[in-house]
């Protein structure tokens, strides 16, 4: 087992996905637990689906950079949401409610009527579920991966004190003279970006699952912001090692494979907080 | 000139009116109360004066020595969900946002004044523990603690002592009061009558009838006599 791992890191194809994916992990669960909070995790779903439909896009004006168009108009539909969900909360959910099936539709006719590919179907599943497309990540892709997520991960970095404190209590931190509305952007564009970047890993249906699940298995153990975010990141890139390391051992899709592990972990979590009613601070 | 001028002041919300032509001054060191019925606008007003939201009509002067963000604030309720992981340091510590400014960390004497405005509400022992597991009086003085650190100079509380046991509030009032005493503006509501003339320097009666001035003349005025009387009626 342990021999044909190493066999299997000679090629540059695996440690390439080894690395993208455990960056992507970590960056992934770093904003999990504000989405999770701000009841953001349906921006994260709408957006997936709306990176989904600029893929198709891509596809049929046949870019050969995708991320050219996905990137910004995921951004932009971050914005839009934001703008709408924080007037009520109800029209909010509404709004991305229509966004996300309506760009899911679309796009999935648009690659239905112009598609050339001969395989359509398996197309569609592997933009959906993520598939193996990392395995097949060129060096260029890998470099571009790398920078948004030593990007993401600064950003993170330098605003995490603001950023708890827009999440703990917005109107407190506006009184304090913070622009909250700048910092709710700036949460925005990089939940965009993450779920661009993620949908490399584990493709669009399942973003949602890597940017909560370790936040949500965390916050079954530890009670202290910052103990909840080093264990988010910690989780995340546990688990999407191993997702990695057993999908090529096995041969099962990436995607599913690691939110597989996911998933256990949040059980293993959860029964871990019930039974020690959570660990320290 | 005074900390805060208010000139004229409507608030409400989308153009309707719930208050209007409210004048009022606050000092440096002076503790206002302001009493009034459920849904009389208090909260509304003290989210105007804090520019969560836009007067209707009338100006907000704030003096010199006041500068933006130099204001405390005690929500009415603070909407964290009930799964929010956050210790108390963390809380009180975000206090300090406003001076952060773009700095991204807390340096050291914030780190210290946290911990002294800690001691201050006597909960040094809660410090690690987690918001959410907390009681409710516990949840009032970190919060209370946290807008310490926003501001030296001013606090604008919304009803601290809803829901705290008699022994608690009181413990609250007189808490306070001693940060009264040190120096701090405090502009306070309150439904509890009887604490508001006994605390007040200044009581702010907003409603059918408006009444401003010291908390010797409300206790004088007609409004201020009938309200006392009511709720003391009520009480029995
Ligand atoms: N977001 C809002 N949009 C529209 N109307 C509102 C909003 N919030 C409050 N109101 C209305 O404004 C009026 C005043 O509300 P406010 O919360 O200021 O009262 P209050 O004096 O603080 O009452 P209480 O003593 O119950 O706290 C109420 O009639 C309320 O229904
Ligand atoms: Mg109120």
């Amino acid at each position: 087992m342990i021999e044909k791992l190493f066999l299997y890191l000679e090629y540059p194809f695996v440690r390439y996905a080894l690395i993208v994916g455990v960056l992507i992990a970590l960056c992934s669960s770093l904003l999990g637990v504000t989405l999770v909070l701000k009841r953001f995790s349906f921006i994260g779903d709408g957006l997936s689906h709306v990176a989904f439909g600029a893929i198709a896009i891509a596809s049929v004006l046949n870019l050969t950079n995708e991320m050219l168009l996905v990137l910004p108009v995921t951004i932009l539909s971050a914005i839009l949401l934001l703008r709408t969900g924080a007037r009520t909360q109800i029209k909010g959910d509404a709004a991305i409610a229509m966004i996300s099936v309506a760009s899911l539709a679309l796009g999935y006719l648009l690659m239905n009527l112009f598609s050339t590919s001969s395989n359509l179907s398996g197309d569609v599943c592997s933009t959906l579920f993520g598939s193996t497309s990392i395995l097949t990540l060129s060096g260029r892709e890998v470099v571009l991966c790398v920078v948004l997520s030593v990007v993401v991960l600064a950003i993170f970095i330098l605003f995490y004190n603001k950023i708890f404190a827009v999440t703990f209590d917005e109107d407190f931190s506006r009184t304090t003279g913070m622009r909250t509305d700048s910092y709710n952007l700036l949460i925005a564009v990089v939940i965009a970006v993450i779920i661009v970047l993620a949908m490399n890993l584990v493709g669009s249906l399942l973003i949602s699952a890597l940017v909560i699940f370790p936040a949500l298995s965390s916050m079954r153990l530890f009670k202290s912001f910052r103990m909840v975010t080093v264990s988010s990141a910690v989780l995340s890139v546990f688990c999407a090692f191993f997702g990695i390391v057993i999908s090529i051992l096995a041969g099962t899709p990436v995607g599913s494979t690691i939110v597989a592990v996911d998933v256990l972990a949040f059980l293993l979590c959860y029964s871990i907080g019930r039974a020690t009613g959570g660990l320290a601070a | 000139m005074a900390l805060l001028t208010v000139k004229d002041l409507s608030l409400g919300y989308d153009g309707q009116a719930i208050a209007e032509h409210l004048n009022f001054i606050v000092n440096a060191g002076d503790y206002l109360c302001v009493v009034g019925e459920n849904g009389s606008g208090k909260t509304t007003l003290m989210k105007t004066l804090l520019h969560l939201q836009e007067p209707l009509h009338g100006e907000i002067l704030t003096g010199e020595e006041l500068k933006e963000g130099d204001i405390g604030y005690l929500p009415q309720q603070t909407l964290v969900q009930k799964d929010f992981p956050a210790s108390v340091e963390e809380i009180v510590l975000s206090g300090f946002q406003g001076r952060l400014g773009l700095r991204p960390f807390y340096n050291r004497s914030e780190k210290e004044l946290a911990k002294k405005n800690i001691e201050r509400m006597g909960i040094a022992h809660l410090s690690r523990r987690c918001y959410r597991e907390l009681s409710g009086g516990q949840q009032q003085r970190v919060l209370l603690a946290r807008a310490l650190c926003a501001t030296g100079k001013i606090l604008l509380l919304d009803e601290p002592v809803a829901g705290l046991d008699p022994m608690v509030t009181a413990e609250m009032y007189q808490l306070i009061k001693d940060l009264n005493k040190d120096g701090i503006t405090i502009i306070m509501i309150s439904h509890d009558i009887g604490a508001a003339v006994t605390y007040s320097s200044h009581i702010l009666h907003i409603g059918n009838t408006v009444f401003f001035g010291t908390t010797e003349e409300y206790v004088e005025s007609e409004v201020g006599r009938f309200f006392l009387t009511q709720q003391k009626g009520g009480l029995q």
